[in-house]
């Protein structure tokens, strides 16, 4: 890390640190990940295992979210589904920019027949809604995380296709840009060394706004029974059960629901503060 | 102007064919084979036989796809295999259900979001802005499916004013049909609402500090009549953009929203049609769906050549 990089983080973390709703943000989402990890440790019971004495009992000291239409402690039940929709999140996120980032890299960089080749099969991905793009990659899957996941991915990647490829158009015309060419240095080089740099943190940010995007996408999947499958905990699916009870066991809407709303949010506050922490452009 | 309009039209007909590919394609992926579900469990081999050679499964399917073109070009997208409805009609029947509700949640957002955007950027800074700013993140973070359960939780079973689920057509009973409807527009609406709030706010922001608002200050006009004779024609450019892309995002959002209020639209019957395995009325709803998009984004580009006449202007130099 260059000293220059260094000095615009630390003036960026002290703006951020000027911002307590992105840092506090940024501690949920960090809390939210390692309940995620720490998972089998916290929960106090298996989260799939059925009690039929304990069926849609309200929040109490034992069980304090309540328990389902099974039985199940809705208290693990929402700390196990913490996994499922971060990694759900995470990964597919990941792997829409795996694949977005290099294509978005390429044809921005060398344009001509690829470009617009890419561009237009980019175009007409992206004129199929997100989730009815992710309904239609699940219905061919086949229903389950990984699939979803996949889903996900795969309809969140020509926004990173675009957005990449629109990030090296204005880079590559910068001055550094040119001067590393003069100098001889080579594409592969000028896209790793220069402009990758350079794009980077618009990349996270974006990142940082299209995980609770995802995270959502995941549950409604789930919700719809087209992603994670009972009784595998997901907080899509155990809303999808609550909407039957909604008169005689309404708590088992509250948790799930509102832990989606939780980590969405703070994923939202982090996001802004670290757009913030890297743009200085700041409204 | 004409140069801009042309050429637009035509990259909208190159993903228009690019789109019609990627559906056929996708839907001859589903796992399974399309003959047995037309069929159904009793079908023997010999009637399997007959059904592959009167819909032409056996054909290459570079030459299924150009006759499902001709044919869709012509209107024809098939029938169901459920109901043995055509394509067409059962998207008549149920896209105005949608419509409607997605013109109740436009003219939610719009009525909310635009006042309360351009509030927000004419008093920066302030609690006002500080409290709009708050509501727009989490009407981003909420999840709908999520909102809509606690409405329907606080208002049908808690409070018994508004009915949870069903539809009444607006010709039928038109006090009825609000009352179905203003839940799931508010649900459908509100993500819609906080991106265009935001939207709003930003651009407005950007146009208040330029130049020539600053003139039309220095010349002594009224803060009311710089903001809305000079600001908000030029602020709402990009938020009239979001709105053309948000649409996609409506589409979709409908899909949740009328599974829990138990809507009967265009949304409902994509998960029907998923969940039966109804490949035709898949692959036409996807078409229509996704050719819509492309449509709207076109006369989005149209209303911008309307909105800001320099497009206008440059496009009519650059003809001449």
């Amino acid at each position: 890390m260059d000293v220059d990089l260094a000095g615009r983080l630390r003036r960026g973390w002290r703006r951020a640190l000027r911002r307590p709703p992105a840092v506090a943000g940024a501690a949920v989402v960090l809390l939210f990940a390692a309940t995620a990890v720490g998972a089998p440790w916290i929960a106090p019971s298996d989260p799939v295992r059925t009690n039929w004495s304990q069926i849609r009992k309200a929040p109490s000291w034992s069980h304090p979210f309540g328990t389902d239409d099974l039985g199940r402690d809705n208290f693990s039940r929402v700390i196990w589904g913490t996994r499922i929709s971060m990694q759900a999140g995470v990964l597919s996120i990941l792997l829409a920019m795996a694949i977005g980032v290099p294509a978005g890299l390429v044809a921005g960089y060398y344009r001509g027949v690829f470009d617009q080749l890419i561009m237009r099969l980019t175009d007409a991905w992206l004129s199929f809604p997100f989730l009815i793009l992710a309904i239609g990659l699940v219905t061919i899957l086949g229903p389950s995380l990984t699939n979803a996941t996949l889903a996900i991915g795969l309809g969140a990647t020509p926004l990173y296709i675009r957005l990449t490829r629109g990030l090296v158009l204005a880079t590559e015309a910068q001055e550094y840009v040119q001067g590393a060419r003069a100098l001889g240095a080579g594409d592969a080089r000028v896209m790793a060394r220069h402009i990758f740099p350079n794009i980077v943190s618009a990349l996270l940010v974006q990142a940082t706004v299209s995980i609770p995007a995802a995270i959502i996408a995941e549950a409604i999947l789930s919700f719809l029974g087209l992603g994670v499958q009972p009784p595998s905990p997901s907080w899509g699916t155990m809303l999808n059960a609550a909407q039957q009870f909604l008169e005689t066991a309404p708590w088992m809407a509250w948790w799930p629901g509102l832990a989606i709303f939780t980590l969405t949010l703070s994923f939202n506050l982090a996001g802004d503060g670290l757009r913030d922490l890297l743009d200085p452009k700041d409204y | 102007m004409l140069d801009f309009l042309l050429q637009r039209a035509a990259i909208s007909a190159v993903t228009l064919v690019m789109i019609s590919l990627v559906v056929f394609t996708g839907v001859r992926m589903i796992p399974g084979d399309p003959a047995r579900v037309m069929g159904g469990t009793d079908a023997d081999e010999a009637g399997l036989a007959d059904i592959r050679d009167k819909y032409g499964l056996n054909d290459p399917i570079p030459v299924q796809y150009l006759r499902w073109m001709r044919l869709a070009l012509t209107g024809d997208l098939g029938e169901s295999i459920r109901t043995r409805e055509s394509v067409v009609r059962t998207v008549a029947r149920k896209l105005p259900i949608t419509l409607e509700l997605a013109c109740f949640s436009l003219l939610i957002a719009l009525g909310i979001a635009i006042p309360v955007g351009v509030l927000s950027a004419v008093r920066r800074n302030s609690t006002w802005d500080f409290l709009a700013n708050g509501a727009s993140l989490c009407g981003l973070s909420i999840p709908s499916f999520w909102l809509g359960i606690m409405l329907i939780l606080f208002f049908s079973v808690r409070l018994g004013l508004l009915p949870a689920s069903g539809f009444v057509p607006l010709w039928e009973d038109p006090v009825a049909n609000l009352k179905r409807m203003i839940m799931p527009a508010f649900v459908l609406g509100t993500a819609l609402t906080a991106v265009l709030m935001r939207q709003t706010r930003n651009s407005m922001i950007e146009i208040l500090s330029a130049d020539y608002i600053r003139t039309a200050y220095s010349k002594g006009l009224a803060g009311r009549a710089v903001v809305f004779r000079h600001a908000i024609r030029n602020g709402l450019i990009p938020v009239v953009t979001i709105l053309g892309l948000q649409m996609g995002a409506l589409m979709g959002g409908a899909v949740v929203t009328e599974q829990i209020f138990v809507v009967p639209g265009f949304g409902r019957l994509i998960v029907e049609a998923v969940f039966t395995r109804d490949y035709p009325l898949v692959q036409g709803v996807v078409l229509i769906t996704a050719s819509s998009y492309v449509l709207i984004n076109l006369l989005v580009d149209v209303s911008y050549t309307l909105l800001d006449p320099r497009i206008r202007i440059s496009g009519t130099a650059r003809g001449r």
